[in-house]
């Protein structure tokens, strides 16, 4: 999923200030699962923002919404009318949600409210990890399904560097060694002889390197 | 010969080789690397010249090797993965030879985050490269050289003489895997390694073991890594805090014990060079006296390492 996290609400304040009627406008989808954008957290920022402008001389209309799927352009239309009724919007989907309303309204100024993060998953009660970088050609098979790309900090692709130390990556301790899980993996998959192998360099064009993606689905068509 | 650098003619010869490492200022000061040029002189064979160690910023390896090549030392270039993308990387690296650069140390780098440490802020904002990783590096070089074909495919007219280094760290983590990794530089193409700092004779005696079985002290030559000690807590630190840098507890005690502990660390050190030079497979040294390059010359003529062979002029 994406995970996002909320941008603190001093800054959000800060940003909205200029407006008398902003709606806050959620996503049920990924950051409603990662506590940041869902239902319940439109609803707490809302009331949030009511209480930081209730001191203001010119009253201010807090609106909620939350559409299912911010990024998908028909989802945001059952809500199009409340929204375009508005002087702002304050999305707390994550950056493609957050585009995608603005592409929508082109005359309503749109905020962003979180901080897109990463693709990754709820590995912990209370911790998302980042799993995925979205490089454009996946070489999971290599890497024994741990990504090296996303998990390395380093990105290396014939690791580990000399900076692992204990399992643990050399910017923190807190980030394990990606290729210290690989070659784990490798090794208990029976595949250890793969680690001699030498990757060779990747081509980013497949990545954000090569310039913003599209991808064409003819059979996609209606 | 591939590059025909001193250090290449002396390893070819068997000449038992010594670097050293130049760490450049973090400023445009020519005089800083003239100084620690006069210290380092005739200590060693070849010098190392750090590329923005630790992430911080310093004068580039580039110039402080041509720098290092007008004060008669001949450089062991390092360049790091993190800041260069491969057009970069080649392009840096004709440069660099057109200017007389004939070794080049490949390495991954510290992570951008290493530079805000004590009093430094460091750019721990930076954004890395990692574009391709120092064993593609290697091969990206040797490609150039022995090819003569960019990475991408096109040629490179006339010759890229350049001596490949590797770094290999025998006692990292995952420690089992270690003497793979260094097969894969080699196999890519290292013509050269020097090894992190070595204190723990006995576990690094038995990671040479485990490379020679793989036949790889003959593919390339290993020099074994020496950091100077310089007191007890650094030696507790490196232990604690560098990686892949184990340190003997009978070492840190006896560091502890002693009433000088420079001259202590200089005794270390050369003992540690003449046992290090009885495992079979070991080439050279080489000795990093981090920001200590006035001891340089006691250490290498206590080892027995003076005076540095001639190589007569072509």
């Amino acid at each position: 999923m994406i995970v996002a996290q909320r941008k603190p609400l001093s800054e959000i304040i800060t940003k909205m200030e200029a407006y008398k009627k902003i709606i806050v406008a959620g996503c049920e989808t990924c950051v409603a699962e990662c506590h940041a954008g869902g239902r319940k957290e439109v609803e707490l920022l809302a009331s949030q923002l009511r209480i930081a402008f209730s001191q203001k001389m010119a009253p201010v209309e807090i609106a909620e919404c939350c559409i299912e799927r911010q990024c998908e352009p028909e989802m945001i239309e059952p809500c199009s009318e409340q929204i375009m009724a508005q002087e702002a919007v304050l999305s707390i989907a994550c950056g493609i949600g957050v585009q995608q309303m603005a592409e929508r309204f082109p005359n309503l100024p749109v905020f962003p409210g979180l901080n897109t993060t990463f693709l990754g998953t709820h590995a912990k009660p209370t911790q998302w990890e980042e799993r995925c970088a979205g490089c454009g050609n996946c070489v999971l098979d290599l890497t024994a399904g741990i990504c090296p790309i996303a998990r390395c900090s380093k990105s290396l692709l014939n690791g580990p560097c000399g900076g692992a130390q204990d399992g643990k990556c050399e910017v923190s301790d807190d980030i394990p060694c990606a290729w210290a899980e690989i070659v784990e993996r490798m090794t208990k998959c029976g595949k250890r002889d793969q680690l001699r192998q030498i990757i060779p360099c990747k081509e980013w064009n497949t990545a954000r390197d090569g310039g913003p993606r599209r991808l064409i689905h003819e059979e996609a068509a209606p | 010969m591939k590059s025909g650098s001193r250090l290449e003619q002396l390893l070819a010869r068997g000449e038992f080789v010594v670097t050293a490492e130049l760490g450049p200022p973090m400023s445009a000061d020519v005089e800083v690397i003239a100084k620690k040029a006069e210290l380092l002189r005739h200590t060693a064979d070849a010098f190392n010249v750090t590329d923005n160690q630790t992430a911080v910023v310093r004068m580039s390896s580039i110039a402080a090797s041509v720098l290092c090549l007008k004060s008669g030392l001949e450089p062991i270039m390092q360049m790091v993965c993190r800041d260069r993308n491969r057009i970069a990387m080649q392009s840096d690296i004709l440069g660099a030879v057109a200017l007389g650069i004939r070794n080049c140390l490949c390495i991954s780098g510290d992570h951008q985050s290493f530079g805000r440490a004590g009093k430094l802020l460091g750019h721990p904002g930076a954004k890395n490269v990692y574009d391709i990783d120092s064993i593609n590096q290697i091969r990206m070089f040797r490609q150039l050289r022995d090819e003569g074909k960019f990475q991408g495919g096109d040629p490179v007219k006339g010759q890229v003489p350049l001596f490949i280094g590797a770094a290999w760290t025998p006692l990292g983590d995952p420690v089992d895997f270690r003497v793979i990794r260094l097969g894969k530089k080699i196999a890519a193409g290292a013509d050269f390694v020097q090894t992190q700092g070595v204190y723990d004779i006995e576990r690094f005696a038995d990671a040479m073991k485990k490379a020679r079985a793989e036949g790889l002290h003959e593919k390339t030559a290993i020099l074994a890594g020496i950091i100077v000690p310089k007191s007890a807590g650094m030696l507790k630190y490196m232990n604690n805090s560098v990686a892949g840098v184990s340190v003997p507890e009978a070492l840190i005690r006896r560091m502890s014990e002693a009433a000088d502990q420079k001259a202590e660390g200089v005794a270390i050190a050369v003992e540690l060079i003449r046992d290090i030079r009885k495992i079979e497979g070991i080439r050279g040294v080489h000795i990093q006296p981090v920001e200590w390059e006035s001891i340089m010359r006691t250490i290498s003529d206590k080892a027995g390492l003076l005076p540095r062979p001639e190589i007569p002029d072509a």
